[in-house]
């Protein structure tokens, strides 16, 4: 997976004198590693410290060290969101209390009056604020199947400020064309925002593409260890960034230190674990598409998935999540679920340990029935999210389960 | 269950696993459940964990309200409360707030259509006046920030009360120890947990309690909604904070109360506001309505900015930076500092000078204190 030749255009990549021999640009594992760390000597520490602390002394009234207030602008905090911006490819970011915080944050540039667009398979969280929150704004929405194209152009209006994506979809996995809906988007002068969650920047970079906000739910495969709740923007637009920089601070939704450095650390390991995940993902994901026991498998990186394609062009690899349909009804997939061991049920993804939710009454809880039906939840689906562990295990459990419930493979 | 004793125990349980007599830090997203639809009371971390929720059970009882919510900053728990407006409501709210406070309202809600009225309620009669038919909200701050103007709680709620709508105290500089907003009838009390709450200037936090069941369902839903609650390890370091609440405001009161009236007796001071003292004129309603009257003090030289901004930059023991109610004792220059975003006219209006000095007075010994600002003051 080759991410060299990326030019860095961020100051803490530089620094080499004349004399030096000229480096290349560093690779994905190597920013994740380095990046937005070597700001400050704090005693020349490996590691940046926690700044755990609320406000900052002031050398003299009006001058201070770059930060007074930690709602404001924290080092820590600080450090995250250089390193996101980074592997992102962006010029910001703007580390937020939680993913759906973030989302608020790209939502809240809207104005009463103003009109969006969004890809009708978003997460619950998502579909939620964006149908239940900013209605009473006045703040005007359109869901679309964002695989049609077309459909995107005729849901655009003269106010149509955000086009919403994430691709894949969540529990869907359907795979949305960045780069054509960015040209949709701009044709229209209206900004694409992409919700990253379920690549991650190690698979895919949205901005690359044309994008004008990534958002992230940092909980997910950045944080990847199940034990942080965080959220994440990045973008190159200045005006956007300054106006979500703005709200960042006026409404102060913004992380502890704690967990901004929890984040950061949990970089350093993504690489890794998302190989690992995704060539997890790819064995069970064939194991299921063989099996009887199973209707129907959704996993981008099987060659019939209608987004395979288009999923090779736009990302590295297909990642770890894999959305699959029982054969049978609610009950037995109710008692498959229960009878699985290494597979924890839970809400939450992207982290080493394997997780099994059922949508229809978790994640994607508060959509309506009539809602779930036109998108596609149904009540026999599973979306499970495939941890680091050996993968001969996961299989194991997969196939023990489905044959407590419904019978031996064949 | 007295005060102190309230602090130290409320809304904690031993720990139902291990009996760990303090509550864990459930550093953890999620939650294994026991089959579907089947959870313990707790799902995802966002929607809330059992350390944020032993917080909010204990500022619940402190506070005297049926619930609370926790929130990531003191203005992530006053945007919640905007977030249960809608486009075409009201709030009347007095004039002498929290800068963050004013930039949230007119930088980020008046975009969404939501209408603000600021106004001086030291006369409390004209709170009736200021509500119209699309008010929802009373919102006060008493003391006020930075000018500790006094506002009558009670009069206040009870216009709210008589309108049907809520009336909303920020208690952040008396913290419940002093003043329990909602026994004199308000509706909903707001803090900024970062400050005397939590009291050692190491997190960022806030926090909503109210009276009204189904009003703290809708901020719980916000919360979750929004995404803007507070963490595990943030809502324990609060928690070990409130532990010795009542020890430390005694200590702020009493160090306060001997600053003050030293500045009040110091030839080179022009003017002092402190509630305590007598010459504070709503000195009686701050007997009346709490039993503290806090560790914030603000200030003016005789010699105006020039002679503020000297002793500001003087001081050894006190530290200049932002932020207030910490053990550390404090300078704050609000023209510059917490009151920067503020309009100019409005800061003349409310007498935030230039010469003005904020003083967030600490733990320390009291002496060392006045010693030092003699010293930095000639």
């Amino acid at each position: 997976m080759a991410k060299d030749g990326q030019k860095k255009e961020r100051s803490d990549d530089e620094g080499s004198s004349k004399d030096e021999p000229e480096r290349k640009a560093p690779g994905f594992e190597t920013m994740a590693i380095h990046a937005g760390e070597s700001d400050e000597e704090h005693y020349r520490a490996v590691v940046p410290p926690i700044y755990h602390t609320s406000t900052y002394k002031l050398e003299e009234v009006g001058k201070f060290h770059g930060y007074d207030y930690s709602r404001s602008g924290n080092p820590t905090r600080a450090m995250l969101e250089r390193k996101l911006a980074c592997l992102e490819e962006a010029k910001y970011g703007l580390a937020f209390s939680s993913g759906m915080a973030a989302v608020n944050a790209v939502v809240a540039l809207l104005e009463s009056g103003a009109h969006v667009v969004s890809e009708e398979n978003v997460y619950g969280g998502t579909h939620r604020l964006l149908s239940k929150v900013y209605p009473k704004y006045k703040i005007d929405l359109t869901w679309v199947d964002a695989t049609d194209l077309s459909k995107v152009e005729k849901a655009i209006k003269k106010e149509t400020k955000l086009l919403w994506i994430e691709t894949p979809t969540n529990p869907l996995l359907k795979i949305l064309d960045i780069e054509a809906l960015a040209k949709i988007a701009h044709a229209n002068k209206v900004l694409l925002v992409v919700d990253n969650t379920f690549s991650s920047p190690y698979l895919q970079r949205p901005i690359e593409h044309g994008a004008d906000i990534v958002v992230h739910s940092t909980t997910k495969y950045i944080g990847g260890h199940s034990d942080f709740i965080g959220g994440a923007v990045v973008t190159s637009n200045d005006q956007a960034y300054l106006d979500m920089a703005y709200y960042q601070n006026a409404a102060g939704a913004v992380p502890s230190p704690n967990d901004c450095y929890m984040a950061a650390r949990s970089l350093k390991t993504l690489a890794l674990r998302m190989r690992q995940h995704c060539f997890n993902a790819k064995k069970i994901a064939e194991f299921l598409d063989g099996d009887s026991r199973v209707k129907k498998v959704y996993y981008p990186g099987l060659p019939d998935h209608p987004g395979h394609e288009l999923a090779k062009k736009q990302m590295d690899d297909f990642g770890g999540i894999i959305t699959f349909e029982v054969n049978g009804d609610h009950e037995t997939t109710k008692a498959f679920v229960s009878e699985l061991h290494y597979f924890a049920l839970a809400v939450s993804l992207g982290a080493v340990e394997s997780l099994i939710a059922h949508p229809a009454s978790m994640t994607h809880a508060s959509l309506t029935g009539g809602e779930k039906q036109k998108i596609g939840i149904k009540d026999n689906m599973v979306r499970i999210s495939v941890g680091i562990e050996e993968v001969e295990d996961l299989i194991q459990d997969l196939d023990i389960a489905l044959t407590k419930t419904i019978g031996t493979r064949k | 269950m007295k005060d102190l004793t309230k602090i130290v125990h409320a809304g904690e349980k031993p720990d139902p696993s291990t009996g760990a007599i303090v509550t864990p830090i459930f550093q953890t997203a999620t939650y294994v459940m026991d089959g579907v639809g089947k959870d313990k009371g707790y799902d995802y971390s966002r929607h809330n964990h059992p350390t944020r929720r032993a917080l909010e059970l204990k500022m619940a009882a402190l506070e005297g309200g049926v619930d609370a919510t926790c929130f990531s900053a003191g203005m992530a728990a006053i945007d919640a409360l905007m977030h249960t407006l809608r486009s075409g409501d009201h709030v009347l709210a007095c004039d002498d707030l929290y800068g963050g406070t004013k930039r949230l309202f007119r930088e980020i809600y008046t975009h969404v259509g939501i209408q603000f009225d600021l106004i001086d309620m030291s006369d409390p009669s004209v709170i009736k006046k200021g509500i119209k038919k699309n008010t929802k909200m009373v919102f006060i701050e008493t003391p006020s920030n930075p000018m500790l103007k006094l506002i009558d709680i009670k009069a206040a709620a009870k216009a709210a009360k008589d309108a049907k709508i809520h009336c909303v105290v920020d208690n952040t500089f008396m913290t419940p120890y002093f003043q329990r907003p909602l026994e004199l009838g308000a509706d909903v009390v707001i803090h900024s947990l970062t400050k005397y709450l939590s009291g050692h200037n190491d997190l960022i936090g806030g926090a909503v309690i109210t009276t009204d069941k189904d009003f703290a369902e809708k901020l719980n839903w916000m919360a979750k909604s929004v995404g803007n609650g507070l963490g595990p390890m943030d809502s324990y370091l609060t928690i070990r904070g409130i532990k010795t609440l009542g020890l430390r405001m005694e200590q702020h009161n009493s160090n306060a109360l001997k600053i003050a009236k030293f500045l009040e007796d110091h030839p080179k001071v022009s003017k002092v506001i402190y509630p305590g003292l007598k010459s504070h004129p709503q000195h009686a309603l701050a007997m009346k309505q709490a039993t503290g009257f806090g560790g914030m003090i603000s200030f003016e030289l005789k010699g105006g900015i020039k002679a503020g901004i000297k002793c500001m930059e003087s001081v050894k023991v006190w530290l200049l930076a932002e932020s207030l109610g910490g053990v550390e004792s404090m300078v704050t220059h609000p023209y510059t500092m917490t009151h920067k975003d503020v309009p100019e006219d409005q800061k003349k209006k409310l007498g935030i000078t230039q010469g003005l000095v904020r003083l967030s007075v600490g733990i320390e010994d009291a002496d060392d204190l006045i010693e030092d600002l003699d010293q930095a003051i000639n």
